[in-house]
């Protein structure tokens, strides 16, 4: 199946909860790579996510990618990238939450890869993932203050006596 | 026996050196500097080049030490991330005295290429642990290294048990 045959397959599964289609330009295999879908309710990602992986002709058993990014106005995204090794077939997914309520439903039990990736999402970028069995940070030192790939944030002055700017 | 029994020619056929204590004991210190087998970044790849045949810094007498408190020299050979700058500085500390400290490379001399928005990144090992040489480069060729090493050996031959040499 193409990418636009999954997503309308999606869309009459799910219907407005999900939402528009992004064909990205480029190469065939930037098209293939990274066009994605929104899904515009972000507390249903779990259930489209089960829904891929258990539908017969989707069979999307490998979860590459899960990434976060800050927009710049006030949201935060969570992209998604699948793929079905035996079908050979790739989508992509994107949720966007707001930054003061930056909660998403974890796929941990959906794909169990997911567990890293969730955590460093959480470490960087400060979505918390609902539902993930161990949402400590993953890089930075527990007694790290805040999260750094956001676009506000500030160095600290010093970590542990230690002086950080230049 | 001995210089007693020879006293009117005692060097006439014993091998005998005269020399000063500093000079043996500096000769034998920086012909023996051991080294820390602790790398942390990408030049620890050219650290290890220098520890290789074509370079081979074992004609210095450096032989990599499993072990800080068997060792004479750290090398800090890469990126000192803040959360490893704590690390870095409890493994300087389980050094014995006398012990020397290399800089290698840009990011540990002042934070190399990420100066302005390395959030992680300490801007210099300098802050943390005493240097006594800094090796430029980005990574630095295992020439610089050795002739860093060979600065090291320098500063150890000016050394004295006497007095402290500044």
């Amino acid at each position: 199946m193409t990418n636009t045959e999954i997503y309308d397959k999606l869309k009459s599964a799910f219907g407005e909860k999900i939402g528009e289609w992004h064909e990205q330009t480029g190469t065939e295999y930037m098209k293939r790579m990274s066009s994605y879908a929104d899904v515009a309710d972000s507390g249903y990602i779990r259930d489209v996510c089960l829904y891929l992986r258990d539908e017969p002709e989707l069979g999307f058993d490998s979860l590459l990618l899960l990434s976060s990014l800050d927009n710049g106005d006030k949201t935060l995204s969570v992209t998604y990238h699948l793929e079905s090794r035996e079908k050979k077939q790739f989508i992509a997914l994107k949720v966007t939450v707001p930054e003061n309520n930056a909660v998403v439903p974890s796929v941990t039990d959906v794909w169990s890869h997911a567990n890293w990736h969730e955590r460093e999402a959480w470490d960087m970028m400060g979505i918390k993932f609902l539902g993930h069995p161990d949402m400590r940070r993953i890089l930075l030192d527990e007694d790290w203050i805040g999260h750094p790939l956001r676009k506000e944030y500030k160095h600290p002055d010093f970590y542990r006596g230690m002086k950080v700017p230049y | 026996m001995g210089l007693l029994e020879k006293q009117d020619n005692p060097f006439e056929s014993s091998n005998i050196v005269i020399t000063g204590a500093d000079t043996l004991l500096n000769w034998a210190r920086l012909s023996s500097m051991w080294m820390m087998g602790f790398g942390l970044a990408c030049c620890a790849i050219e650290m290890m080049a220098a520890s290789a045949s074509h370079y081979d810094i074992g004609r210095f007498g450096v032989i990599p030490r499993p072990s800080p408190r068997q060792s004479d020299v750290i090398i800090i050979s890469g990126t000192v991330t803040l959360k490893m700058a704590t690390r870095t500085k409890i493994l300087y500390e389980q050094m014995p005295d006398p012990k020397y400290v290399i800089s290698m490379g840009s990011c540990s001399n002042c934070g190399g290429p990420y100066w302005e928005h390395g959030y992680h990144v300490l801007k210099g090992v300098d802050r943390v642990i005493p240097v006594d040489v800094y090796v430029p480069g980005c990574p630095p060729r295992p020439e610089a290294l050795l002739e860093g090493l060979i600065k090291v050996q320098e500063k150890v031959r000016k050394q004295s048990l006497a007095k402290t040499v500044v």
